[in-house]
């Protein structure tokens, strides 16, 4: 296991790496710089600021002084708020953003798991096709959409939850968790669909029933674990995915988290900004990804063993 | 009184191509201690009839059309669904063919164990488990208390059926149904889960419904026999005139297609030496622990012109990885391949490609080894067009006579796969390695898959494919008994280790080596 998780990190060095150096060389490529405002600047005073800032020397330099800094921990100031480290900037923003990406990861799979395993008892009939178109219109409605119209329905007309906000009010959390996890439980839900289907074929479903096991034990114990490999899989893929777009549910909900500092940064060319919350973000997706693997491998006895054998 | 009094069972299935009606109007009976064998091929409704009594046919599309199936006087047929599980679950329980994939590989073997206990006898998992391993004992499990909490993997498929057996008695049924228990299992492993059986009917005073396409399996155990075909039973009488006395004709035919007998075998140690295998050896690194295993060990053997050789041996015993590392779909280790003058294992890839018109293969399952993609048409012509044997102008003449060698109706040539029987599509397979003419051909368990009656079929045309094209033929079996039909010589593997070669009537006479004498053994009978 520990080989396991040790191989994996090493392979996500040279992932890290190109989307450091890809990142870096692509929004320097962008139009305009981070002191280039609406209101021009006296020339003098731009050079004087891109000379605080380094950025007067060759790329390529400031490529390996940024390599370097990022080696010791550091990712730099902010260029659109000064006095501001990245990483500051970013600590401040993640609570909110991993709360949020927390709770739509929930919504997902509560709601997502129950219809996929709903759907999958009985196959071709309503039970089946109600579940799963909604779940299709989940996946086909962008989040701007899905946000402002649960706000007009349970904000104005009902007035049953507050409209924005992040802990301010009771139950501000609950509209944009629904909102983020909308399509990713639709995903959930088919793939639970489409695992559970799977698996209900399968001989020892056949074996449990003939054992004379009630159904919610066939269904719930001998089937779901086979049949959420693939959904756990996806989790972690979901999970950062939830993390790194949650920009639009968090400007739709004034949700002070990290997607309004991201999208900011690249409309300000904030370079050290982008390529810090890009990093971070990076991190983070193959972080998940190896838990979730970690997770569906533990799932499956077979493949445990190999995990364990693998640590002697 | 009856146990179970089966009156009438129909059942079918309401698919969109129709109706087929699976078990046709068939009554039984069958009393305590009693043993009853519903024999008949693939497709019989033998299977069906045990799973339409105990509710366990997929509805829809199956759907139960009448009868009464009356167990201790109620009609299980007639029963709620609650009603009817909790009887599975106690009274009748039922164990199935393949032991690898009816335990749920997520559930240790204890969990799946006490389920029925736990869930239809209320005991507590404390209880059950002392019940589970008293059982395990029984049904000769060693060290169960630590096998207890092991996954079905680790398991191998004999002593997996003697964990599915085991659950199937730790309620005390009055009833057991055993679709198949042994056709997935080595002929020694069969032996011994038979026995076990037996031992296990005759001390609990159980009937069972012993359910199989193999009369010779059935020979030592069953009362009665009732064989079915379509749907519909056929015959019915004690298991002792089912074998003296057979009425139906499709009972005869039945019991003709057992192979039996040997060979009568020439002398081919003058002809020509077609294939030369020596001091071969094949491992496989196994990712578990890094180690490297031996699969084949140091294997030498020659095979002559005309020659029909048997390499018989348990799964495991590396006798498939010979076969694939003669044709270097495996890599081989060490050794020499010495075949058409060249020695196989140190030809690169392009040279081999020369010679693999002169070797073919045929594979087990006729299911997977064709492309469901490709037509009959396509699945010929294809090696004999690569390899420049024939031209496009005649090809489908060419085409046409291979599929009359193979016995498949012209009319067939624009088909795909799956608009054929098992038996037919294994004619395809065939055709497909005799069409470049080779000279020899690697079989591996070419009838394993198929039914005894279709079996018998494939088993003629390979013998007639031998004369007519003066074949060789490497023939790997785990089945004795067609080796025995077949092969002039049969080679004896255990353990990636060849431990007799003899010619086929020597070895059955006078067999040498220990291990070949339990094999011989364990092999079923059909004549006492």
């Amino acid at each position: 296991m520990l080989r396991f998780v040790l191989v994996r990190l090493l392979q996500s060095i040279p992932v890290l790496f190109t989307v450091i150096t890809a990142t870096f060389f692509l929004i320097r490529q962008a139009p305009g710089g981070p002191f280039d405002a609406d209101k021009p600047v006296i020339p003098a005073v731009k050079r004087a600021l891109e000379a605080k800032y380094n950025l007067d020397l060759p790329m390529w330099q400031q490529y390996l002084n940024y390599l370097g800094d990022l080696l010791r921990g550091d990712m730099g100031p902010s260029f659109k708020y000064p006095g501001w480290a990245v990483h500051d900037l970013i600590l401040s923003g993640l609570p909110a953003t991993a709360e949020l990406a927390l709770y739509a990861l929930l919504v997902a799979i509560i709601v997502g798991v129950l219809a996929g395993v709903c759907a999958a008892l009985k196959p071709n009939t309503a039970q089946d096709y109600i579940p799963m178109s909604v779940a299709m219109l989940g996946i086909c409605m962008p989040t701007f959409l899905l946000g402002p119209l649960l706000v007009l329905v349970f904000g104005f007309w009902l007035n049953w939850l507050p409209i924005s906000g992040w802990g301010d009010l009771p139950g501000d959390k609950i509209m944009p968790s629904i909102t983020l996890g909308a399509a990713y439980a639709a995903y959930v839900a088919r793939l639970t669909r489409g695992g559970m289907l799977d698996v209900m074929s399968q001989d020892y479903i056949r074996t449990a029933r003939a054992k004379g096991l009630p159904e919610r034990v066939v269904v719930f114990k001998h089937a779901l674990r086979g049949g959420l490999i693939p959904t756990i899989a996806f989790l972690g893929p979901a999970f950062a995915g939830l993390l790194a777009g949650s920009f639009v549910v968090e400007t739709i909900f004034q949700i002070p988290g990290l997607g309004r500092f991201y999208v900011q940064a690249a409309f300000n060319r904030d370079y050290t900004m982008i390529l810090g919350t890009t990093i971070f973000l990076s991190t983070l997706i193959i972080f998940f990804n190896l838990l979730s693997d970690l997770l569906a491998t533990w799932m499956n006895p077979k493949l445990r063993h190999q995990l364990r054998g693998q640590s002697v | 009184m009856a146990l179970l009094s089966v009156r009438n069972l129909t059942t079918s299935f309401h698919t969109r191509n129709g109706v087929t009606t699976a078990v046709d109007d068939v009554s039984f009976e069958l009393k305590k201690g009693e043993v009853l064998a519903i024999v008949g091929e693939s497709g019989s409704g033998k299977s069906m009839c045990c799973y339409s009594v105990l509710g366990l046919v997929p509805s829809p599309p199956g759907k139960i059309e009448s009868g009464t199936a009356l167990f201790d006087g109620r009609d299980l047929l007639a029963m709620s669904a609650a009603e009817l599980q909790s009887i599975r679950g106690t009274d009748i329980a039922m164990i199935f063919q393949d032991p690898m994939t009816c335990l749920n590989p997520f559930l240790t073997i204890g969990e799946q164990l006490i389920e029925p206990l736990v869930y239809n006898r209320q005991k507590t998992r404390h209880q059950a488990k002392y019940r589970a391993i008293e059982l395990m004992r029984e049904t000769g499990i060693d060290r169960p208390e630590q096998r207890f909490n092991s996954y079905p993997h680790e398991f191998s498929g004999g002593m997996r059926q003697r964990v599915m057996i085991a659950m199937a008695l730790i309620t005390e049924p009055k009833l057991l149904i055993a679709d198949e228990p042994t056709t997935a299992l080595d002929v020694t492993v069969q032996a011994q889960i038979l026995s076990l059986i037996l031992e296990l009917q005759k001390t609990r005073d159980l009937a069972v419904i012993f359910v199989s396409h193999d009369l010779a399996v059935v020979r030592g155990l069953a009362h009665k026999v009732l064989v079915m075909k379509g749907g519909r039973v056929v015959e019915r009488n004690a298991t002792s005139n089912i074998f003296r006395s057979p009425q139906h004709a499709y009972t005869q035919q039945l019991l003709a297609a057992v192979p039996r007998g040997e060979k009568t075998s020439e002398d081919l140690s003058q002809s020509r030496t077609v294939l030369a295998v020596s001091k071969l050896n094949v491992s496989f690194l196994d990712r578990n622990s890094g180690k490297r295993l031996t699969a084949v060990d140091d294997v030498s053997f020659e095979l002559q012109k005309n020659e029909i050789l048997g390499l018989v041996g348990e799964s495991g015993s590396g006798k498939s990885t010979i076969g694939r590392s003669i044709l270097k779909l495996v890599p081989a280790d060490s050794g020499q391949v010495h075949f058409a003058g060249r020695e196989l294992l140190r030809l690169r890839e392009r040279e081999m490609r020369l010679l693999r018109p002169q070797l073919q293969m045929i594979f087990q399952d006729p299911y997977a080894s064709l492309n469901p993609r490709r037509t009959v048409f396509d699945t010929l012509a294809e090696p004999l067009l690569y390899h420049g044997l024939a031209k496009r102008s005649n090809i489908e003449h060419q085409v046409l006579a291979l599929m009359d060698d193979v016995g498949l109706a012209r009319t067939a040539i624009r088909k795909y796969p799956h608009e054929f029987s098992g038996g037919q599509r294994q004619r395809i397979a065939i055709g497909r390695a005799i069409s470049t003419r080779p000279e020899l051909i690697i079989a591996d368990e070419p009838v394993s898959a198929l039914d005894v009656t279709i079996q018998k079929q494939i088993l003629e045309l390979i013998i007639q494919l031998v004369e007519k094209h003066s074949l060789s033929m490497l023939f790997i079996s785990h089945d004795l008994a067609v080796v025995r039909s077949l092969c002039d010589r049969v080679m004896v593997l255990q353990r990636g280790r060849i431990l007799e070669v003899n010619r086929t009537e020597n070895l059955w006479s006078n067999p040498q080596h220990r291990y070949t004498q339990s094999l011989l053994e364990s092999v079923p009978q059909i004549e006492s």
